[in-house]
């Protein structure tokens, strides 16, 4: 059984709502979760984004979902770090 | 449901535009209903029934001309600009926080614009209804109208000048003249 730890996202998002609201938005939907939002490029409509969502057990769908609902689309997974659990008969 | 609410506004930056349009419909609103009350006076006055249907429909008139007015360019503008954006992410934006601001947006300024000048005008009507009523006033009836009038478009100017961080007082004189002048162009009209 492995779980995702650490997931990095690179994200096409509007310019609002800011970096600040979007990664609130996205940590009050997946509480117990620390977001981090940079932003690498900004447009005149949109920016790019390297979203870090990190946790004990991140469900990927529901951070598309929750980043999907804010205008926001996934291009890519940059980085993800995913850990399973000690066989405990060994 | 409240969070949503407030992160939609937010979303929108409808608390600026609903601000702005509350000052402005509300200015409409006291000086139509100072120009109406001005009329009556100027004219030798008129029965206070006659007053109060005369400044009832024009409030009621104005409260609907701020909805409608400003639901349908507020929808179109947010529709425009939701449109845009969707161009811009090349995907759909429809069940997205964007799409639910787009619709609610205009209702709620649509509301603010509406409300604001019917408010406006209920406040400067309020001494004619208590005439009406048998209490009694300080002034007559359209003078004390005609002084809440002012007093209403004084306020409005004290509360632009706490918006903007600038004198209060300054600001609320400086709307207080322009409605003493509005006043004085009647009255000259008139005469």
């Amino acid at each position: 059984m492995s779980s995702v730890k650490r997931i990095v996202l690179d994200v096409l998002k509007p310019l609002t709502p800011n970096a600040l609201e979007f990664a609130s938005a996205i940590a009050e939907r997946h509480p117990g979760c620390r977001v981090t939002v940079t932003v690498s490029e900004v447009d005149a409509k949109t920016e790019t984004t390297l979203v870090t969502v990190e946790g004990d057990a991140i469900v990927y769908d529901d951070i598309v979902a929750a980043i999907s609902s804010l205008g926001a689309s996934v291009h890519s997974i940059d980085a993800v770090e995913v850990s399973s659990m000690a066989n405990p008969e060994g | 449901m409240f969070a949503e609410l407030r992160f939609l506004i937010q979303l929108g930056h409808a608390h600026h535009i609903a601000r702005r349009y509350f000052v402005t419909n509300g200015f409409d609103g006291a000086l139509t209903m100072l120009g109406l009350t001005m009329g009556f006076y100027a004219s030798g006055g008129v029965a206070t029934p006659v007053a109060i249907s005369a400044c009832l429909g024009a409030a009621v008139a104005l409260g609907m001309s701020g909805l409608a007015s400003a639901y349908m360019s507020e929808a179109a503008e947010r529709e425009k600009e939701l449109r845009e954006l969707e161009q811009a992410l090349v995907g759909d934006l429809e069940a997205t926080a964007h799409a639910r601001a787009a619709r609610l947006i205009p209702l709620i300024i649509a509301a603010v614009n509406g409300f604001a000048p019917l408010l406006m005008a209920l406040l400067i009507m309020l001494p004619l209804w208590l005439s009406e009523a048998g209490v009694p006033l300080p002034l007559a009836p359209l003078p004390s109208a005609i002084a809440i009038a002012f007093l209403v478009l004084f306020l409005l100017g004290v509360f632009l000048g706490t918006v903007s961080g600038r004198s209060w007082l300054w600001s609320g004189l400086r709307m207080l003249t322009i409605a003493l002048l509005t006043a004085g162009l009647i009255l000259w009209l008139e005469s």
